[in-house]
């Protein structure tokens, strides 16, 4: 009897299952993969808004490559990157510092973190504030040791390095936290065999600190690529047109423009395809590339 | 927490192992004491760097927009004003804000994190045709980037009729969150599966076996992914950029912004950070109360990567 009863239970699972995963299959289906299969046809066509779709072929992807605006967008989130490997170096810095077992450390951690629990747009807005060119705390500060003043997030040089510096500040905390993580997870002993063999701190950390914390620099890496290649917020915000001469727009933020400010929705998604592919290689090439130096 | 105080009792025992030798000790220490002397100062000076922005957002917040026009930073004003945190209220319809995105993050978190705990459970503990397939067909969503989804998103919710109303954003998100349910079918998979057969032969249904004996279990996993998600509706940006355009259906954020693009023109900074700074306290509640989930889930995420 309950062999038996046990086993209809059984038939039942599979049905049950079903059930149980329908609302994250119907996502899946209406949402996610849907979507994107759509939007693949979609950048075939003409499309705005109003007109109806024509089939263009790959017209929109040739018009792409050919646009001086999404080439200056594609410059401009290159550089953009360059912000992770700065973020990287100070919070593996903060984190070896944060390690020694020295007190205060959750006060520390607690305001190096802060930025990362806060509103993005109420930071950018900050943010947006403390780089006014007059009366901003920026410049205030670079004034009182002697450097003119830099009009910031109007000037084609220092947009994106401000950008930059933003950025930087908002994701130290969650860059630093991990590397916390990751350094109470080596082993004692390590150093310890190390400082018996007479090494001094920079020998330490170049031949025990750094290799063993590139699994988590990986990590970081390729998540922060896969961020910064779509940064948008802080660009829509502190820069409503695009930055002097175009020179902060993000592939996102060009991507916004077509689609929701010049209603190119053909257009937009032919290089909104374009940007999900370059994560996807770019990503698949950091996997790659991790046998090099990641330490296993 | 735990592991700041083992560290320093380690450190503490190190200093006085004798079998290094009195002198070796000695000069050990000293040399460690001054390094742990200036990093520490250097810490400090660099926590409050970071911390300085913070600070000039209160301190331009408490200021009339005359008071901000000085040639150099004036940190604590004089006079005092607080009239800017009434003026917030009167100026833009802030509550009105505050209301939208609750509604926003209490309907998708409520119904998202169920469907999500559910379908974890599935993909954990019942066996069915496909199981690794599927699973790792949700698992492929989290590479699609959003910006290549806003579009279709966009004309499927212009077709829906539910442009500038909260829908487009609630209802994609309250079906399940692929991440979270990737995390908590790893928390499951780490629950025995005994306690499983037991309530089945108990005469327990499924349901009740995920609702009376699943879901107290992994509690603290959820709470912590709920917390992130929380952040994440909060902090929502482009969603209510493309979807919401009149002012009274506007979640908090995109009505901030606004309303900094509104005032800026004015030079009115003073009500511009009383307004953002305003906007950000539920944040901020929510990290204070639930703070040590948050750094746990940093690390879950950090360990499992």
């Amino acid at each position: 009897m309950a062999t038996q009863g046990l086993s209809r239970l059984n038939r039942k699972e599979k049905w049950i299952a079903f059930i149980f995963i329908f609302p994250l299959v119907l996502q899946f289906v209406l949402f996610l993969f849907g979507p994107l299969i759509y939007s693949f046809y979609i950048s075939m066509t003409d499309w705005n808004i109003f007109g109806t779709a024509t089939f263009i072929g790959f017209e929109n992807y040739i018009n792409m490559i050919q646009n001086d605006r999404f080439w200056r967008a594609m410059g401009n989130t290159a550089f953009y990157l360059l912000g992770i490997p700065i973020g990287l170096a100070i919070s593996m810095v903060l984190a070896v510092w944060m390690n020694r077992g020295i007190p205060g450390i959750t006060i520390f951690r607690f305001l190096i973190y802060l930025p990362v629990v806060s509103s993005i747009v109420a930071i950018t807005i900050l943010w947006q504030w403390m780089y006014n060119y007059e009366f901003g705390l920026i410049n205030h500060l670079l004034n009182s040791v002697g450097i003119n003043s830099v009009n910031w997030l109007n000037n084609r040089d220092w947009v994106k390095p401000a950008i930059i510096i933003l950025g930087i500040w908002r994701g130290l905390g969650v860059s630093t936290i991990f590397y916390l993580a990751a350094l109470q997870n080596i082993p004692k002993s390590l150093y310890e065999a190390a400082e018996i063999d007479g090494a001094n701190f920079l020998q330490k950390f170049r031949h025990i600190t750094a290799p063993l914390l590139t699994p988590m620099t990986f990590f970081l890496i390729v998540t922060g690529v896969i961020n910064t290649m779509q940064i948008f917020v802080e660009i829509q915000i502190m820069t409503p047109a695009g930055g002097p001469g175009y020179s902060s727009a993000s592939i996102v933020f060009y991507i916004w423009q077509e689609g929701f400010q010049y209603n190119a929705l053909g257009y937009a998604s032919a290089a909104s395809w374009l940007l999900g592919l370059m994560i996807f290689v770019i990503t698949i090439f950091n996997f790659a590339m991790q046998k090099k130096w990641v330490h296993q | 927490m735990k592991n700041d105080t083992t560290n320093v009792k380690e450190e503490v025992n190190k200093g006085s192992n004798k079998s290094s030798g009195p002198r070796r000790t000695l000069y050990k220490s000293t040399s460690k004491k001054i390094a742990d002397v200036t990093i520490f100062t250097l810490l400090s000076i660099f926590s409050i760097t970071m911390v300085l922005p913070f600070v000039w957002m209160i301190s331009t917040s408490l200021k009339t927009p005359i008071q901000t026009r000085t040639s150099t930073p004036e940190w604590i004003p004089d006079p005092i004003v607080w009239t800017k945190y009434v003026e917030i209220w009167e100026k833009a319809p802030l509550l009105t804000g505050f209301m939208n995105s609750s509604i926003y993050a209490i309907v998708v978190l409520a119904f998202g994190t169920f469907f999500t705990a559910l379908g974890a459970f599935a993909f954990s503990k019942l066996n069915f045709p496909g199981r690794e397939k599927i699973f790792l067909g949700l698992l492929g969503t989290m590479m699609i980037p959003f910006p290549a989804l806003m579009i279709p998103h966009y004309i499927l919710f212009v077709n829906l009729g539910w442009i500038d109303s909260l829908l487009p954003l609630i209802v994609p998100a309250m079906l399940g969150n692929v991440f979270m349910m990737f995390f908590l079918r790893q928390f499951m998979n780490g629950i025995s599966d005994e306690i499983i057969e037991a309530a089945k032969i108990d005469g327990s249904g499924y349901f009740g076996i995920f609702w009376k004996i699943m879901l107290p279990m992994i509690k603290p996993a959820i709470a912590a992914q709920v917390i992130l998600w929380f952040m994440g509706i909060w902090n929502d940006y482009v969603g209510p950029l493309i979807y919401l355009h009149s002012p009274r259906n506007q979640t908090l954020p995109l009505m901030i912004a606004n309303f900094n693009a509104f005032y800026e023109i004015q030079n009115d900074f003073p009500l511009i950070m009383a307004a953002s700074l305003v906007s950000m306290i539920p944040l901020l509640v929510v990290f204070f109360a639930f703070q040590r989930y948050f750094v746990e889930s940093m690390n879950y995420a950090g360990v499992k990567g």
